[in-house]
């Protein structure tokens, strides 16, 4: 992991979410974070860049097996300055997965470290250990 | 052939107030004066600014402050880091989508900066550079006497 590549910037472009469905009830635009998803013996494992988001901005909801992510990011706007330059847009983030292992809902960690959302979720004991039974016919 | 004996009239009104809806959001919280552009390099910076001072501001999600570096030289500024891979190991990948490696981005800010009074802080995964305008380079005033 020590190859040196270099960052391009069409890699890191952000991109809105498109407005299907469901209306946001906040008037701000609202990317979708880019984001890591990987999966170990133990948990699945979701990491997303959402910069200007912090531990009280990040709101993380499960229902059925969908994982919501939602980071408010609040504006700021320096007093007194004019923005003369802008090659980015500053919004909120959101985005949803659909989780196919069970998950043991009370150990979900989330921390945010950097502009980093990271999500430990452990796998159910059962899904785990699940075995399938080969009989000989 | 098959019509759509209303689909006339009320299209382009939908288009259209989908188009006003898009352009309130996109300047509702943004000064519309902002010149705006497509970055050349990583970062993407806006630059916020007055007459005397400048304030450039970069979405370095994951970055660690000790791999970056910020120099100035006159009214050019220098950013150069490293964004690390995370250390994972025996995973599998369902999704990879963030990216690691080095940057170097340059930008020239409208006046000459003092050096010495360079203010940088990084929080969040966003830094935001303080750059002071240098004396030197400030207009100065005329003071006009009564002939």
């Amino acid at each position: 992991m020590t190859e040196s590549t270099d960052l391009q910037v069409q890699d890191t472009e952000k991109r809105e979410v498109a407005e299907t469905g469901a209306e946001r009830t906040r008037d701000r635009l609202a990317f979708v974070p880019r984001a890591d998803v990987y999966e170990t013996e133990e948990a699945i494992v979701v990491v997303a860049d959402m910069p200007g988001v912090d531990e009280n901005s990040v709101d993380i909801t499960l229902e059925d097996n969908v994982l919501t992510i939602n980071g408010l990011v609040e504006l700021e706007q320096p007093e007194g300055q004019s923005l003369v330059y802008a090659e980015y847009r500053v919004g909120d983030f959101v985005r949803a997965f659909t989780l196919s292992d069970q998950i043991e809902r009370d150990q979900i960690e989330a921390t945010v470290k950097d502009g980093v959302l990271r999500l430990h979720l452990p796998k159910v004991e059962e899904v785990k250990t699940r075995r399938i039974p080969i009989t000989a016919g | 052939m098959l019509m759509r004996p209303y689909a006339g009239w009320t299209s382009p009104w939908r288009d259209m107030e989908r188009l006003r809806r898009e352009m309130n959001r996109l300047f509702s919280d943004w000064p519309t004066q902002a010149r705006w552009s497509a970055a050349p390099s990583y970062p993407a910076m806006n630059v916020w600014a007055d007459e005397d001072s400048a304030i450039v501001t970069a979405e370095l999600p994951g970055v660690l402050l000790e791999d970056l570096d910020i120099s100035v030289e006159d009214d050019i500024l220098t950013l150069r880091g490293n964004r690390q891979p995370d250390p994972v190991e025996n995973a599998t990948y369902h999704r990879r989508e963030r990216r690691h490696g080095n940057f170097v981005r340059t930008l020239r800010v409208p006046f000459r900066v003092a050096g010495d009074k360079v203010d940088a802080t990084f929080a969040k995964g966003v830094l935001k550079i303080v750059l002071p305008r240098a004396e030197e380079d400030k207009p100065k005033k005329i003071a006009v006497r009564a002939g």
